[in-house]
């Protein structure tokens, strides 16, 4: 049964991680040329990314609802169902309605994005995502002229999601992005890594990935799309806004109230591995700088 | 009864074993760290271990005296290698922190200045240095009853500890708020006032 990656991703799944990065970037040239989707240099900056492994990038998540070690999710995230998944798009659009997920997929086209995961906690991973534009989506939708935001919510089942037990934070889960970001071509809905279904630790079905934001904007397993004229609540800014600001883009030099946001551990680099020091808009400044102009980051963190 | 129990069965047992007993547990975890088998991010693990394992040894040092006094088990010879003990695992835990995750010495000078939750454990760790140091015999002598006063300020540390641990934490977490309130609890039995001797 076809669950959340497009046929044509189909052949990785048994192919071999260290097979499958070579051949990526044996292919990776022609095929950015002929438009196919691997990401190119122009939507994957900083270029070179060495990804974790999928070992790493699957048994090292924040996912609060399935408990709040970084090995939890790894543990207990195999009860979610996500098969059927249907995500509600409502608001300012002109096609409100339960979109089925395989419908979502058979409208859009599935590419690999190789990004860096900046989390807030000072750390980040190299993942290689599997995804579509999210406006696409949001075009399939219509967008109405007078929508400013899109809100975003993950699933809250509590028979399923043991952290929901605990009031760590307002369940649901819920983002928010503005629309110029949400419409920018760097931000996508994730459908997988590696080629694979998306496991569900890293928040299958479906979940936002935005590379010049803290990891915690990438809201997982979503449930619910809706545009709006007001800046939607966001989960962490709800729980502290002092700390998690709306906007959360990557900036070294606006600390979080309790620790450096300057430098960054590397995930994978061994115990040695030294720190990174961490980009501006995690590098990807080039791209979306300008949706910032003449705003104050400090202020607006 | 039970206390008596214990107090028989540790009667002939010496404190010394528990510095071996002790080192197990950290000598296990640098060792899986440098083996590889503590996940994908040994450094955290590691540093975190050492603090909680570290907590816990400060915890067990309050009992002592609770113990002996509400419930008759004696094991006050053994609370000098338990504070030992602590000591050492924070030790290993700052090492950790310096060394392996922040590296940076710049940032880790910033760090104990501008980041509440570092400055409270660094206190704490800079407060434990001369109760260390007077964990010996010849210290007991010397000090006579300032040694006692000096001492009190594990009632410092150990909240310190908690608060710490408290503060790292993201959104609303129950386990530190556990430890706090046991830590709050031990210290709030030393106000229980003392029973006069028995009227006639």
């Amino acid at each position: 049964m076809i669950r959340i990656t497009t046929p044509k991703f189909r052949d990785r799944d048994v192919t071999d991680e260290a097979v499958y990065l070579n051949r990526r970037q044996l292919m990776g040239g022609a095929m950015a040329g002929l438009g196919l989707g691997l990401a190119g240099p122009a939507m994957a900056a900083p270029s070179g990314l060495k990804p974790n492994s999928f070992e790493e990038v699957t048994n090292y998540n924040n996912y609060y609802e399935f408990g709040t070690s970084k090995t939890d999710p790894a543990k207990y995230a195999h009860t979610l169902t996500t098969s059927p998944w249907t995500v509600k798009i409502d608001g300012m659009v002109n096609k409100p309605g339960d979109y089925a997920l395989d419908d979502i997929l058979s409208k859009v086209s599935v590419e690999e994005r190789i990004y860096r995961l900046r989390c807030v906690e000072a750390w980040s991973m190299v993942i290689p995502w599997n995804g579509f534009t999210l406006s696409s989506l949001l075009n399939r939708a219509g967008v109405q002229s007078g929508a400013k935001y899109v809100a975003f919510e993950t699933v809250a089942r509590r028979e399923e999601m043991p952290g929901l037990r605990y009031p760590v934070l307002d369940w649901p889960y819920v983002e928010g992005l503005r629309l110029d970001e949400a419409m920018h071509p760097l931000t996508i809905l994730a459908t997988g890594v590696y080629g694979k279904s998306m496991p569900e630790q890293n928040g299958a079905p479906l979940r936002l990935v935005v590379p010049w934001k803290y990891g915690f904007k990438g809201i997982k397993s979503i449930v619910r799309i809706s545009l709006t004229d007001r800046q939607p609540p966001t989960a962490w800014n709800k729980a502290n806004a002092r700390e998690y600001g709306f906007y959360s883009n990557v900036n070294p030099q606006v600390d979080h109230p309790r620790w450096s946001q300057a430098t960054e551990r590397v995930i994978g680099a061994g115990l040695f591995g030294s720190r990174r020091e961490t980009d501006m808009f995690n590098g990807y400044g080039d791209e979306v700088a300008s949706l910032y102009a003449g705003m104050d980051l400090k202020k607006n963190y | 009864m039970i206390a008596d129990r214990i107090n028989a069965a540790t009667r002939n047992v010496p404190a010394w074993p528990l510095y071996i007993i002790g080192a197990l547990p950290p000598a296990w975890l640098i060792w899986s760290g440098f083996t590889g088998r503590l996940g994908v991010d040994p450094v955290k693990v590691m540093e975190h271990q050492m603090g909680e394992w570290g907590l816990w040894l400060l915890i067990a040092g309050l009992t002592i005296t609770p113990l002996q006094r509400f419930a008759g088990v004696r094991l006050v010879k053994y609370r000098r290698a338990i504070g030992l003990l602590a000591f050492f695992y924070i030790v290993l835990h700052l090492l950790i922190w310096l060394v392996l995750d922040v590296q940076i010495v710049s940032q880790i000078i910033a760090d104990i200045y501008k980041r509440p939750y570092i400055t409270i454990g660094m206190a704490a760790f800079v407060l434990m240095i001369p109760l260390a140091l007077t964990s010996n015999n010849w210290s007991i002598r010397k000090l006579g009853p300032k040694w006692r006063q000096l001492h009190k300020l594990v009632y410092l540390v150990v909240p310190l500890g908690g608060i710490h641990f408290l503060m790292l934490v993201k959104g609303f977490q129950i386990e530190p708020l556990v430890y706090l309130a046991v830590i709050v609890g031990l210290l709030a039995l030393r106000l229980v006032p003392r029973r006069r001797a028995v009227r006639a």
